[in-house]
């Protein structure tokens, strides 16, 4: 979770006014599972990628490949590992 | 050279409105209401105005336009009564909580049931909690007066918050009087050009309204919500200076009545404290020391000057116009009778419930209010807190 401001630091009526801050709001503790990627069997097809829900599948887009998961955003649904032709992802809990 | 002439109180408004030229009005007809809007869609359609006007197909749907025109970065006004307040609710509370200076006219109907399109003031009392300012007027005057202002304290920088401006249903709205309105281009002086905070409409700087506030972040957000209204009265205090200064006419939060010497005193709000005006001179002429107290802002409540105002009294009848049904007394003798209990001297207070659903309240009815609370300040024990005017119990 990143540092909570004051209630005095907040803009009056909590609208938020930067673009792209969504990256700054951590839901990543909200998981109880998390992805794990086996890259000998992945086949790089993005998927995971597109699927996912939280933009949390990393890719390099030059190099055409999967990198593994943002664990500071991914909430752990699993659709990715759902979604995965080769059975590539496996969810494997946080505890 | 300001004018005088015959307008009611919704007419009175319309041509504050018409003056202010807001850049978006969103209203639905309700009774008593209509009226005002109505005129101020033919001051649109013959151009006397630059205002985009929405016509929407329920209130819900007018304030919840209102927030996005505002929020959009326009200066923003619509008007409402009773069950037309009831429908905007949930988005009442959205406009004060994003903070969106929304100046709206509500003409105080009965909120049902049974069906009843006269006054009392369960409609706004019921929305004092919603986080928007309240002015009460005493007539047309009133009305037309703290509508200007109202534009002028909801914009300002350090308010931004929505104001109501109240007026008594048909008694206020329907009755022709002698309204002076200032001219047009002072008016303009006065509210001065719109300033936007945070525009939608700037694509140069994205911002996002409303957004998912969860436990980590909301109770911070209504605290400042909280802080914002906790300190506008002396914003309203100033602009009311400003006005005063413009027009003649002077407004404060409170008004006195020949209180000074007062040892009871009769408190009101809107257009009852004119019948309780000519009351306090009738009994003042028969050798009673009353006086009166009008609530013009009821939110945020002036608790220091009602405890500066009224805790040198003896006693003091409160004239609520709407229940709080299983509460202790309505909702204005809750908030006075609050005030007081700190003060190392305090008169006591007891309660009456009149006008509901248009009840007409009469010079009599105020007599006997402050004959009751004059007995219990002889007796000096209060048995019944709450009781009721002009009702065949
Ligand atoms: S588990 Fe869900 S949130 Fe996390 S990477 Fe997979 S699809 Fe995205
Ligand atoms: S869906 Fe499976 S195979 Fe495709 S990129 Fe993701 S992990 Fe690799």
């Amino acid at each position: 979770m990143s540092k909570q401001k004051r209630a005095k630091e907040l803009v009056a009526g909590g609208m938020i006014v930067e673009a792209g801050n969504a990256r700054d709001y951590e839901t990543g503790d909200w998981r109880t599972e998390k992805p794990e990627v086996d890259f000998d069997k992945c086949i790089h097809c993005f998927f995971c990628w597109a699927y996912c829900p939280d933009s949390s599948v990393n890719v390099d887009p030059e190099a055409g490949k999967m990198k593994g998961f943002d664990l500071k955003h991914c909430k752990g649904c699993g659709i990715c590992a759902s979604i995965c032709p080769k059975n590539a992802i496996t969810m494997v809990s946080e505890r | 050279m300001a004018k005088v002439i015959g307008l009611n109180g919704n007419a009175a408004v319309a041509n504050a409105m018409r003056q202010i030229n807001p850049h978006v009005v969103a209203a639905y007809p309700i009774t008593p209401q209509t009226d005002c809007v109505e005129r101020f869609a033919e001051f649109v359609a013959d151009g006397r105005v630059d205002t985009e006007f929405v016509t929407v197909e329920s209130e819900h749907s007018a304030m919840s336009a209102c927030v996005g025109a505002a929020a959009a970065g326009g200066r923003v006004m619509t008007a409402t009564s009773a069950n037309g307040l009831a429908l905007m609710w949930e988005i009442v509370y959205i406009a004060a909580s994003m903070r969106l200076p929304i100046v709206m006219m509500v003409a105080n109907r009965a909120l049902s049931g049974n069906i009843n399109i006269h006054c009392d003031h369960s409609d706004t009392m019921g929305a004092r909690d919603a986080g928007w300012l309240q002015l009460f007027s005493e007539n047309a005057q009133e009305a037309y007066d703290n509508t200007i202002m109202a534009i002028k304290i909801a914009e300002d920088m350090s308010v931004r918050l929505p104001v109501m401006v109240t007026q008594d249903g048909f008694i206020i709205s329907h009755a022709l009087e002698c309204v002076e309105l200032l001219e047009d281009e002072e008016v303009q002086k006065f509210i001065g050009p719109y300033k936007e905070r945070y525009p939608m409409l700037d694509l140069k700087n994205p911002v996002t309204y409303g957004p998912l506030d969860l436990f980590d972040y909301y109770f911070e957000h209504k605290w400042s919500q909280i802080d914002a209204i906790d300190h506008c009265l002396p914003v309203i205090e100033k602009v009311s200076a400003e006005y005063g200064k413009l027009s003649g006419r002077n407004y404060e939060l409170l008004e006195s009545y020949k209180l000074d010497d007062a040892e009871v005193g009769i408190v009101a709000l809107g257009s009852t404290c004119g019948t309780a005006k000519e009351a306090v001179d009738r009994m003042r002429e028969a050798g009673k020391k009353v006086g009166l107290l009008k609530v013009r802002c009821f939110r945020p409540f002036p608790t220091e000057q009602v405890i500066k105002t009224l805790s040198p009294l003896k006693g003091v009848a409160v004239l609520d116009r709407s229940a709080t049904f299983g509460g202790f007394g309505g909702p204005v003798f809750t908030e006075i009778r609050s005030a007081l209990y700190d003060a190392p001297e305090r008169p006591l207070v007891i309660d009456f419930l009149y006008g509901l659903g248009g009840r007409d309240i009469f010079m009599e009815d105020i007599e006997m209010a402050h004959s009751r609370i004059e007995g219990v300040v002889k007796k000096g024990r209060i048995d019944t807190h709450v009781d009721f005017l002009g009702l065949r119990e």
